[in-house]
């Protein structure tokens, strides 16, 4: 294992993102914070409670996922993608790492990002919302293992775009609504029959329950499947990246 | 001296079918300064590319120090240091701590004193804590070597050191080329300009369209196929050349002020002496002469010219 490798891509990712800090911690804070006054204060107090739940507290799982998923993806794209734009991939390719320290350094250091943005918009949110956390070793399962997956996802996004408008697509177009839609702010309750199940196809919807039951307890849907979908999407992240290395695939001509 | 690089039937295809590199067969000896010379798509960048891990070769056998490239690639890697062509570089980092990266990335704990006197050595020191955006062109370009020097390897690839550089920079350039030769570094460059190879290679290979053309001595290549010229200035002008010297290899220049004489100095016998005899025959006379030497320009010239 040549950790001294793992331990500089690690440390220059981090360091990346101490040069935005700005930008990478108050820009989600305060778009989080503004969901709070939006959905928790002005719209929340007139929204019944649902399983028990304030509708501000209850929206707090969903916002934190909508972060974490976000966050996990772009870091983990955009820091493997940028060598490949500015040409710096040479060295990476030339250095004596295996591919697991490389997706050790730059997926380790993409979720160690999104973990201490998920804990920041947490304490946030406690500012806001009581909040309660029924339980914590679940939620800090799910918390590293939702960030971990992702940012394997992003890994594989950076690998596959070729331009810096593709890197952007899937956050935007594909899991942003996917986390919107898979009741962030509702239950699948409130849904009619029909969208309940259609909702069900939603993996997102798996993440945010299961996260959401580790805080209250309540969930729609089983806490097992929820962990087993997460579980799955995160060894299907790795078989396709195994897929990357082994064939080369836009990174090595 | 013994091979420190061996390349046995090494092909390339490109997706697109271009075929980049074709059965190369090449040796690299520990300790030397070995100039690939080659036009724009002869397959230079490929060939180091390859040995260096960035790209995977379609067929052939490379081994480093009697290692696979692919079986063992963390120690061979570990050997190797890459300058490549592009100034690809980590815009927005500092000077040290790009260095110290590289140090990092190739399996070296850190090392202080070893970057410090890397970056002195490249008169970077004073630019350790600017960001690399601010460097001038010369500067990114020694930092780059800088990078590849951090982990101390056996060989340095410099993928066209100088392209783009001024004529003085390109001068220091050498001079850190030779001294990093002196602390037993082996050294494969590619170059478009034949004056560099010139100037530092002990070994010279020729590629042209994805194969290796000659190998040799850069010594022995300009002594075996260099032409040299006698060129004699006449006393009185010509007109052309008199038909009693016709079975010389005779040009006229100048005006007919200068008579050329072609000669190949392989030969048993230069027919310089036959030459001068026939002249002398003829009554012409001269008032100065002067021999050149074919450069390994010409040479060069000469080869991807047959090659095409």
């Amino acid at each position: 294992m040549n950790i001294h490798a793992v331990r500089a891509i690690y440390g220059f990712e981090m360091s990346r993102w101490g040069r935005t800090l700005l930008q990478s911690i108050v820009s989600p804070v305060l778009s989080t914070s503004l969901y709070f006054v939006v959905f928790g204060a002005a719209i929340g107090s007139r929204i019944a409670e649902i399983d028990g739940v304030s509708y501000g507290a209850f929206i707090v799982p969903g916002l934190i996922m909508l972060t974490l998923l976000t966050e996990s993806t772009s870091n983990a794209s955009f820091g493997i993608y940028f060598p490949r734009f500015t040409g710096t991939i040479y060295e990476l390719l030339s250095a004596p790492v295996s591919p697991i320290e490389i997706v050790m350094g730059y997926v380790g250091a993409a979720a160690t990002k999104s973990i201490i943005l998920g804990l920041i918009i947490l304490a946030t949110a406690s500012l806001f919302v009581p909040l309660r956390i029924d339980h914590p070793v679940w939620m800090v399962t799910f918390l590293v293992l939702t960030a971990l997956t992702f940012s394997l996802f992003g890994f594989i996004i950076g690998v596959w775009a070729d331009g810096f408008e593709k890197l952007q697509v899937v956050p935007l177009l594909v899991i942003t609504p996917l986390v919107f839609l898979g009741g962030t702010f509702y239950s699948l309750n409130m849904l009619p029959p029909f969208w309940q199940t259609v909702t069900l196809f939603n993996p997102l919807v798996y993440l945010i329950n299961g996260f959401r039951w580790s805080f209250y307890g309540v969930s729609d849907v089983n806490i097992g499947l929820s962990l087993a979908m997460t579980l799955a999407f995160l060894v299907l992240c790795m078989a396709v990246i195994w897929y990357i290395f082994r064939s080369g695939y836009r990174l090595k001509a | 001296m013994t091979s420190i690089i061996s390349v046995e039937k090494l092909s390339k295809t490109y997706a697109s079918g271009f075929e980049a590199l074709r059965d190369i067969n090449l040796e690299i000896r520990k300790g030397e300064i070995f100039a690939l010379l080659g036009p724009n798509g002869a397959g230079k960048t490929t060939l180091i590319s390859i040995i260096c891990g960035i790209v995977n070769a379609s067929a052939g056998k490379v081994t480093v120090a009697g290692r696979d490239i692919k079986a063992d690639y963390r120690a061979v890697r570990s050997m190797i240091g890459l300058v490549p062509q592009e100034l690809a570089t980590d815009m927005f980092e500092t000077v040290l701590a790009t260095v110290t990266f590289s140090r990092g990335l190739f399996g070296r704990p850190k090392d202080s004193a070893l970057i410090e006197r890397i970056l002195r050595q490249l008169s970077l020191w004073d630019k350790r804590d600017s960001k690399i955006v601010t460097l001038s062109g010369g500067m990114k370009r020694r930092l780059l070597i800088a990078k590849a020097l951090a982990h101390e390897p056996d060989i340095l690839f410099l993928d066209e050191p100088t392209a783009g550089v001024d004529v003085e920079l390109r001068k220091d350039m050498w001079e850190i080329v030779r001294s990093m030769r002196e602390s037993g570094v082996t050294i494969i460059l590619t170059t478009h300009y034949i004056e560099e190879a010139e100037e530092m290679a002990d070994r010279v290979g020729v590629i042209a369209k994805g194969e290796i053309i000659l190998v040799e001595e850069k010594a022995e290549l300009m002594r075996k196929l260099g032409r040299k010229q006698l060129v004699l200035q006449l006393q009185d002008k010509l007109s052309e050349i008199p038909p009693s010297l016709h079975m010389h290899n005779l040009q006229l220049i100048g005006d007919g002020e200068e008579l050329v004489f072609h000669y190949d100095t392989r030969a048993e016998r230069t027919g310089i002496t036959a030459l001068l005899n026939d002249m002398r025959t003829a009554g012409m006379t001269f008032k100065d002469l002067r021999t050149t030497q074919s450069s390994l320009e010409d040479i060069f010239v000469d080869l991807v010219r047959q090659a095409r």
